[in-house]
């Protein structure tokens, strides 16, 4: 293990807002954040879809508002394989909609209230993830 | 006013994901490379988040009703079961291929990069196919 491209100071302030989205979302609206759940019930379900379309576009805003304000190009680099990407996309959608929570959902709402059942999704999807890394790098 | 706070959340949400750069898949992949270069900055992300938003849940949970609706609607699904873990799994997996989870992958559409765009489609339609794939 060799650690590279650390960034604490903004991955924690980053968190921190991220955090604070979560808090408000449950305080004024009632509702948990879980992006995964947000997107797939705006396709899926009439209840709350304006408020989920709402979130959604506001997610999209936040990167532009941030990149007018601070003049900062935003960096991403993204793989450009097909396979990938289809792939990828697709097991996201499958996966995170048959265990009810992603990243967001799993591992800062349901951590947050020490759901077990959120802890260990969370835990498995990053031991998942980890080892996809590892195999992607050797093959 | 549920509206505005849906998209005053989403939105500041996104700037998180920005000033943390977890927008950016090849930060989420150096976090997901543990045994080569290894990038813990999303387990900060993830700390920051969470010192925020647990003591204030904690603090608020016995509250009444939220600020702007009737009732709080939170899971009350407290089993573990076999899809939990089939689903995390399966999560995992693409969320390792790709270096996407749903946040970033969305918010990444600002870019207007195709990559993204065509990310999203696919865990679109992975969405709709568990949908159809259930009787309920």
């Amino acid at each position: 293990m060799n650690i590279v491209n650390f960034t604490p100071v903004s991955a924690l302030i980053g968190g921190m807002i991220i955090g604070f989205s979560v808090f408000l979302f449950f305080i004024f609206n009632g509702r948990m954040i879980g992006v995964s759940g947000i997107a797939s019930n705006f396709l899926i379900s009439k209840n709350n879809r304006i408020d989920n379309l709402l979130f959604l576009i506001g997610l999209i805003l936040g990167p532009l508002i941030y990149s007018y304000f601070t003049k900062q190009k935003i960096e991403v680099s993204i793989t450009n394989s097909l396979f990938l990407l289809i792939g990828g996309g697709i097991l996201v959608g499958f996966g995170t909609k048959i265990s009810g929570g992603c990243t967001s959902g799993h591992g800062i709402s349901g951590v947050g209230r020490f759901s077990l059942r959120s802890i260990i999704a969370t835990i498995t999807f990053m031991i998942v993830g980890i080892l996809t890394v590892l195999i992607k790098n050797i093959l | 006013m549920n509206k505005l706070v849906a998209l005053s959340c989403g939105t500041i949400f996104g700037i998180g994901l920005v000033i943390s750069q977890m927008i950016n898949p090849a930060k989420v992949l150096g976090f997901l490379n543990v045994f080569g270069e290894w990038d813990p900055s999303l387990a900060f992300v993830m700390i920051g988040a969470l010192i925020v938003s647990s003591p204030l849940f904690h603090l608020f949970k016995k509250k009444e009703k939220p600020i702007f609706s009737e009732s709080f609607s939170i899971s009350e699904n407290k089993e573990i079961d076999k899809k939990l873990i089939i689903g995390s799994i399966l999560f995992g997996a693409g969320w390792g291929l790709a270096g996407l989870c749903p946040g970033p992958a969305i918010s990444s559409i600002a870019l207007f990069n195709v990559s993204s765009i065509t990310f999203v489609t696919a865990m679109f339609v992975g969405f709709y196919v568990t949908k159809l794939s259930r009787d309920d």
